[in-house]
């Protein structure tokens, strides 16, 4: 088929790309700009070419944040994936009255701002006035989130698994309701133990559902700066000064541009990186079926 | 291996309910002898698979009894009734191999290995998929998947009954021709009672010894592919089987002659005392093109060549309506401008008040 070539076909083109220069490029580019420069005041900047990127890759500081990251991501995604199959598996399964109580219970927690859910739980667990803070104490546990980095740990913890999880339930939910009522049927009749069903039916049936909970709670986790700003502010010391609030940190609590600018661009780069992995194994894995 | 006994049988899906409308299925008694194959055919709604899920199990019965053989199972649960189901789609187990599934059944009820791995072969062989026992459940085609789940409904011996949900409704219309005898072989190889819901007459009919026909909830008749094609029981049995379906005239009967418009018919038997709405049911291969004009006069609409025999579609014209007529004629016969007539075999004619089937006296 001979191909007709129409180069006025670009400007069709054109408000995308003004779009995805304003939003995206441009404010990137600013990014970049900072990361291969730095300044002493006076608005004047020099090149620095690669430096603060090496500077960055070598810090300790740099890792230690990646690590708490990497190990906070780790502990929310085994609570929060089991917990939320778990939860939507004994959810009511027909459509009626429980199961759109269920739902709107469940969707709560995800209709609330980033820092009211902070707001809320540092209230909550503060040990003079918090309900989960005051009970702890007072059952003799030494729960000071703002001391205490385990206790810091904790609250954030179990405030990202209240937020969280829900989501995680709605998408199995979703996935567990268009499996059709014969897989049931047949797994009676073969006498399949409850288990086997969750095995061999559940399970298979909401692993699509289940690969995007997955990949979106790690991109968020990955990224997450309100809450723990709010409730610890990534205390105790630096207990749970995460990625972003450690990126927040250096670039407006320090100033430096430079150095925050190459953090900001290797986090961006390695959540890309991690994602594309994650989707393309996803894309690979439904492809097989 | 059991008798199936439905007694006073009847289902709603309404919680309370009042008229004979609000029932999936109207009460209904009936055998199903050990060891035979059963079609339940009926159009989608009829009730069919109410039904079979009444037996198998899934589901309750609003009022009346199910025995197999003598023991009331009404209340007992699927595996306690030991019965295997194969459904309109495909239920397979994904990410099991082929042999897992046609060992899970077998699996579940703690039999032996060399008892499991025997079977397995035997059944695989039976529908033919013995090459790809290793092969993971999930990357095959439907027509392989359905027939996994023929094979796990096959694989366990001792069961009572194996009921088919519309099993071939996925499948490419050649693989059904060979499924469907598939089926029929097995079921002479088992000898297992068989139950199979569809709504294609040619399935019902391949299939079955005995046909059982529902319509709106109620069964109208059991009967062998003859039966139910020479003397069906009730109209919609007439319309339902046969492509296409028995012609359904308004008739006058008086003793053994009937009316139809300007056509006078001289039949085989006498029937006395019909009430309500009398008709005359002749099907399209029983009925003949001729310019003979004491025939039933007719206008010829459009003649569609099937290959080996013509569908005629002719109308009949009574009081101002029009009554549409369907004729079956051979291949090879001219049609010809003077054929405005047709001439019914009344030997083949059914005569119909309130829409069952009556029996004459036979004249002597």
């Amino acid at each position: 088929m001979k191909k007709t070539l129409n180069q006025k076909a670009w400007f069709m083109v054109l408000p995308v790309l003004l779009l995805v220069a304003f939003s995206a490029v441009i404010p990137l580019m600013t990014v970049v700009n900072y990361s291969v420069q730095d300044t002493f005041g006076n608005n004047e900047f020099f090149w620095v070419g690669l430096e603060w990127f090496e500077e960055i890759l070598h810090s300790e500081r740099m890792h230690d944040a990646l690590s708490r990251q990497a190990l906070f991501t780790s502990i929310i995604l085994l609570i929060e994936i089991p917990l939320g199959i778990f939860v939507a598996l004994h959810m009511p399964k027909n459509k009626g009255f429980w199961s759109s109580v269920c739902l709107v219970l469940v969707a709560l927690p995800l209709l609330i701002p980033w820092n009211v859910v902070g707001t809320i739980w540092q209230v909550f667990g503060r040990v003079d006035i918090g309900l989960l803070g005051h009970t702890l104490a007072s059952l003799g546990v030494d729960y000071n989130y703002t001391q205490n980095s385990t206790a810091a740990w904790f609250t954030i913890i179990i405030m990202d698994v209240w937020h969280w999880t829900s989501l995680v339930v709605l998408l199995c939910y979703a996935g567990l309701q268009s499996i059709p009522d014969a897989y049931y049927q047949a797994a009676k009749i073969d006498q399949a133990s409850s288990w086997d069903v969750f095995r061999h039916i559940q399970l298979p049936k909401m692993k699509g559902v289940l690969l995007i909970a997955i990949l979106l709670r790690f991109m968020d986790s990955f990224m997450i700066y309100t809450e723990p700003f709010v409730v610890t502010g990534g205390g105790p010391g630096n207990a749970t000064t995460f990625l972003s609030i450690d990126l927040v940190k250096m670039a407006i609590g320090q100033f430096d541009l430079g150095p925050a600018a190459a953090f900001s661009l290797i986090y961006f780069l390695g959540i890309l990186l991690v994602s594309y992995v994650f989707y393309t194994l996803m894309v690979n894995s439904e492809e097989q079926d | 291996m059991a008798k199936i006994t439905l007694s006073n049988l009847a289902h709603s899906y309404t919680k309370n309910p009042s008229s004979p409308d609000d029932f999936a299925l109207k009460t209904l008694d009936h055998v199903w002898e050990d060891g035979a194959a059963y079609a339940l055919l009926g159009p989608s709604g009829c009730g069919k698979s109410t039904l079979l899920n009444i037996i198998s199990g899934l589901l309750a019965p609003s009022q009346g009894q199910i025995l197999f053989d003598d023991n009331d199972v009404t209340h007992a649960s699927t595996s306690e009734r030991n019965i295997a189901q194969v459904f309109q789609f495909p239920v397979v187990y994904d990410t099991m191999t082929v042999r897992q599934n046609l060992a899970f059944p077998l699996k579940n009820r703690k039999l032996s290995d060399a008892y499991i791995d025997a079977r397995v072969a035997e059944v695989a062989n039976m529908i033919g998929m013995q090459e790809f026992l290793d092969n993971k459940a999930r990357g095959l085609t439907a027509d392989a998947k359905q027939k996994i789940s023929l094979g796990r409904g096959i694989v366990r011996e001792d069961v009572n009954a194996i009921l088919f949900d519309e099993p071939l409704t996925v499948i490419d219309p050649q693989m059904k021709w060979e499924l469907r005898t598939q089926l029929k072989a097995l079921h002479q190889q088992l000898g297992h009672t068989m139950i199979y819901v569809t709504h294609d007459q040619t399935e019902a009919l391949t299939f079955a010894d005995k046909v059982v026909v529902m319509s709106d909830g109620e069964v109208v008749q059991v009967g062998t592919p003859t039966e139910l094609f020479e003397r069906p029981a009730h109209t919609f049995v007439g319309f339902f089987i046969g492509s296409p379906g028995m012609n359904v005239l308004p008739a006058t009967i008086v003793g053994h002659q009937a009316t139809v418009g300007n056509y006078q018919i001289q039949l085989n038997a006498s029937y006395k005392g019909l009430a309500g709405k009398t008709e005359l049911g002749i099907r399209p291969e029983y009925i003949e093109l001729s310019d003979d004009p004491s025939g039933l006069a007719i206008e010829i609409h459009r003649v569609e060549d099937v290959g080996h025999y013509k569908i005629v579609r002719a109308v009949h014209y009574i009081d101002g309506q029009s009554i549409a007529i369907n004729v079956i004629v051979k291949e090879g016969l001219e049609i010809s401008p003077d054929m405005k007539f047709l001439i019914f075999d009344k030997n083949k004619i059914n005569i119909y008040a309130n829409k069952w089937l009556q029996d004459g006296e036979a004249l002597t």
